[in-house]
């Protein structure tokens, strides 16, 4: 044996079924971040339906501290997803709802079902390096200029998501990320909290947005939309150059569709 | 201690101007996060010894009514008094008494946060009673007139300069120049030396109680401890009644946590116990000691769902990994205790109505859980303190109308589709040739600070649904051929999926794709070639039409046949209907 990679599954095992839970913030921004995750768990030979209904994973209102609004859309999910063999999502943040706080949301036999849907959920980067561990073909999916990576604050200490995105740059678009100062710190998003206390948010992802700039990087990648949308707003109005894309675009290689707040050139 | 919580957002605002001091602050959280780290990293046992501290914490707390009785046998046994306090108005009128026993009119204080809880010092200054703060930290703000910062460096927040200023002219010592900090902390040692000497009664906190044996623990890194328990005659211990531990070893193992999440250190310079008055042997010591546990609402707090943030050890590790309370500093919470523990405690200890800001000065960003020795999940509590806010709607009833709002919509998916699509596609349009906003209706906390990224196009459900339709269709025809059959080259490129396990993966190129109805488009597999990664990952340029994707490219909707060049893989746009 020369190499120690396991192979992509042949044409002839079944499929991985795979439900895509797009995320608010990518249907609604972002398209390209869902379509970059298709093609991407496509590569990886799953095969990717899409729930027509959902929604929201019930974020905005359980960190606002409103449970009671938070709780039918928890149960809405648990429902729309009850039959999926897997279910990805392109958020650290939507997955980390679901693992951590949807049991802790619902009673009885909701919270048994949120546990069951918690136990196939994963979260993008984690399924295509750690489940079904996506390869690369022949040569890269894309040449990267230099890229540096923020590790989005629920993906990284709810889920532990920090090697995988690292891993797949790496693999697929044979890419070194240059490592961000602070790395490890809050870039001031917090979902309500940026608009709440936009003063103490603004400070902070400043911070980021300067060390990011730091890097010499030419583009920040994340794993959350929420994250990336918040420096992608801070360097516009600095004026900052840097991109700021989701890594599925990255790992699909797709550089076409303008950065985030970028207009069309 | 007057509480100004509630204007968090006004004295952040202010903090955030003082460039120097944000300088200062900004250092601080640079450096307090590596040398706890490091601390832990030569240590080697965080996550261990964390797990049995928190079992310890929680042991001690369930048991607290036994393992207080038990202390105060032991300690009574030990020759001290001890006094329960319900709030804090009895314990300062405990305090008081005791000085007026023993016509006390000099105090020397260690470091204790819990009486700045009380506010002691002004209650036995307005009795006509001096205390001297011991601490250096303490020494320092009590001189410049201020509140703690932190709870374990009170004075953090005041540079070299500001201390020199402040002793030059609080200390009638003449000229000097107090050019380096030991010369500072030399001259308040010796100004401190005469009030250790010159105090009647010595007041301390502890770290911990010991329940076998009735002894309080202390660590300092001054030394300043021993010398208000020892030099004056009568020692006061002022703490809270969720410090008591069962065993010696208890409170030990407490301690290698402690130190390294506080400072860094492997140990502080001083653990001091304490066990009671000089016995007749001893040599030194006071002869006569008081224990005040004070309550102030602990007992409830046990009783609540917040019972967790009794675990806490005041090691202050929250507030260093604070990325809020790094931005605006500790007097910008408006009370006693700062950062995450602090947002948490102060409406616990006060109320929810005078402090609702706090619970939201955070963004769940989870690092001082990560890094709390106690285990305390910080983040939890502090959005179920937000949950008693919305409850009690103390919360801002636009948030809470709009996220109601947006909860009920996102429960009804057709009307949320029809509604967002909407939007979208108008802020699409809009937005797309600058690609963002700088100013928003309904967004002004979001734009006040960053620009608003415009959307990319329409929705994803949108685009994705337009797909699945015209897959469906295209299907269709091919299927069953009513008036004019599309050229099946043209049509191959499309690539449906079909059945699991078939080459369903055919949609290799295409930019989406799912799974549609199994039954449908079999005749197309072999058309869309043979699929294997490789040549998926080759002709995905995923993005190919995404440039223009959305509202202009949609309109051309039904014409948009991807063909592409004969006999290869036509890239897929994402974004036709």
């Amino acid at each position: 044996m020369t190499t120690t990679r396991p192979e992509q599954p042949e044409a002839s095992t079944p499929a991985l079924q795979v439900s895509l839970f797009v995320t608010c913030l990518a249907d609604l921004l972002r398209p390209s971040v869902a379509f970059a995750s298709i093609k991407l768990l496509e590569q990886a030979g799953c095969e990717v339906t899409v729930p027509a209904a959902q929604t929201c994973c019930g974020q905005p209102a359980y960190n606002t501290g409103d449970y009671e609004s938070s709780a039918p859309l928890a149960r809405q999910l648990i429902k729309q997803f009850e039959s999926a063999d897997y279910v990805v999502v392109p958020s650290g943040s939507c997955a980390g709802m679901i693992h951590h706080h949807y049991p802790r949301l619902l009673d009885g036999e909701w919270r048994e079902k949120a546990l069951e849907l918690a136990a196939k959920t994963f979260e993008l980067t984690t399924f295509l390096n750690d489940i079904v561990r996506l390869r690369r073909g022949e040569r890269p999916a894309i040449t990267l200029p230099g890229v540096t990576y923020h590790d989005s604050c629920a993906g990284l200490r709810e889920l532990g998501i920090k090697r995988q995105p690292r891993a797949l740059l790496r693999e697929l678009c044979d890419l070194e990320v240059t490592e961000l100062p602070q790395s490890e710190v809050c870039c001031g998003f917090g979902g309500t909290f940026c608009a709440k206390m936009p003063e103490i948010s603004g400070k902070m992802v400043n911070d980021k947005l300067t060390n990011a700039l730091a890097t010499e990087a030419q583009i920040l990648a994340g794993g959350d939309l929420g994250c990336l949308l918040n420096i992608a707003g801070r360097a516009k109005r600095n004026g900052k150059a840097i991109e700021v894309r989701h890594i599925a675009e990255l790992l699909a290689g797709d550089l076409d569709t303008p950065a985030i707040g970028q207009g069309k050139s | 201690m007057k509480q100004t919580s509630n204007t968090f957002l006004d004295n952040a605002h202010v903090a955030l101007q003082d460039a120097d001091k944000a300088q200062r602050r900004d250092i601080m959280a640079l450096f307090t996060p590596l040398v706890r780290n490091a601390a832990m990293e030569s240590f080697g046992h965080f996550e261990a010894l964390r797990a049995h501290v928190k079992q310890v914490k929680q042991h001690s707390l369930e048991h607290l009514d036994h393992y207080l009785a038990r202390f105060e046998q032991e300690a009574l046994h030990n020759g001290n008094h001890v006094h329960f306090a319900a709030d804090g108005e009895q314990m300062n009128s405990i305090v008081l008494e005791i000085c007026q026993q023993h016509s006390a009119r000099h105090v020397a204080k260690g470091k204790s946060m819990v009486t700045e809880e009380t506010g002691l010092n002004d209650y036995l200054k307005r009795a006509g009673i001096r205390v001297m703060e011991t601490d250096l930290g303490e020494y320092i703000i009590q001189q410049a007139g201020e509140t703690p910062s932190h709870i374990v460096g009170p004075a953090l927040h005041k540079s070299a300069a500001e201390v020199r200023d402040l002793f030059l002219a609080k200390h009638d010592l003449g000229d000097r120049e107090l050019a380096e900090t030991s010369d500072m902390v030399r001259e308040a040692r010796e100004v401190l030396r005469e009030h250790f000497l010159k105090a009647e009664v010595g007041i301390i906190g502890a770290n911990a109680l010991i329940a076998e044996n009735g002894y309080s623990m202390l660590v300092t890194n001054e030394g300043n401890g021993d010398l208000c328990a020892n030099l004056p005659n009568v020692l006061i211990v002022c703490t809270t009644i969720d410090r008591v531990l069962p065993r010696a070893e208890d409170a030990t193992a407490t301690l290698r946590l402690l130190v390294r999440s506080a400072t860094g250190q492997a140990q502080t310079c001083y653990t001091s116990f304490y066990s009671g008055p000089r016995r007749e042997q001893d040599i030194d010591g006071p002869l006569e000691t008081h224990i005040v546990l004070l309550d102030n609402r602990r007992s409830e707090i046990l009783a609540s769902d917040y019972k967790e943030m009794l675990q806490c050890i005041r090691c202050g590790a929250c507030l260093n990994h604070c990325p809020i309370y790094a931005g605006v500093g500790g007097h910008a919470y408006g009370w006693v205790y700062p950062g995450p523990m602090g947002s948490i405690l102060t409406p616990l200890l006060t109320s929810l109505e005078q402090s609702n800001a706090l619970p939201n000065a955070c963004t769940t960003c989870g690092r001082c859980a990560e890094v709390c020795p106690a285990d305390i999940p910080l983040p939890d509590l502090l959005r179920d303190l937000r949950h008693e806010e919305s409850e009690r709607k103390l919360s801002p009833a636009r948030w809470r109308l709009g996220l109601q709002l947006h909860a009920w919509l996102a429960c009804h998916p057709r009307l949320y589709r029809a509604l967002t699509g909407l939007g979208i596609f108008i802020l699409y349009l809009l937005g797309r040739r600058k690609g963002s906003f700088k100013h928003l209706p309904l967004a002004a906390g979001w734009t006040s600070e960053r620009d608003f990224p415009a959307p990319a196009g329409k929705t994803f459900m949108q685009q994705y649904a337009a797909q699945q339709r015209a897959d469906k269709t295209r299907e269709h025809k091919q299927a069953t051929p009513v008036k004019r059959a599309p050229k099946p080259g043209r049509v191959s490129g499309r690539g449906t999926p079909v059945g699991r396990g078939s080459s369903g993966r055919t949609s290799a190129g295409r930019t989406s794709a799912g799974r549609i109805e199994p039954s449908m488009g079999e005749g197309w597999q072999h058309e869309a070639g043979p699929a294997s990664p490789g040549t998926i990952r080759d002709s995905g340029k995923i993005s190919g039409g995404s440039k223009d994707s959305g509202g202009k490219a949609a309109a051309k909707k039904p014409k948009a046949h991807p063909g592409g060049p004969r006999g290869k893989k036509p890239r897929r746009r994402k974004d036709h209907d």
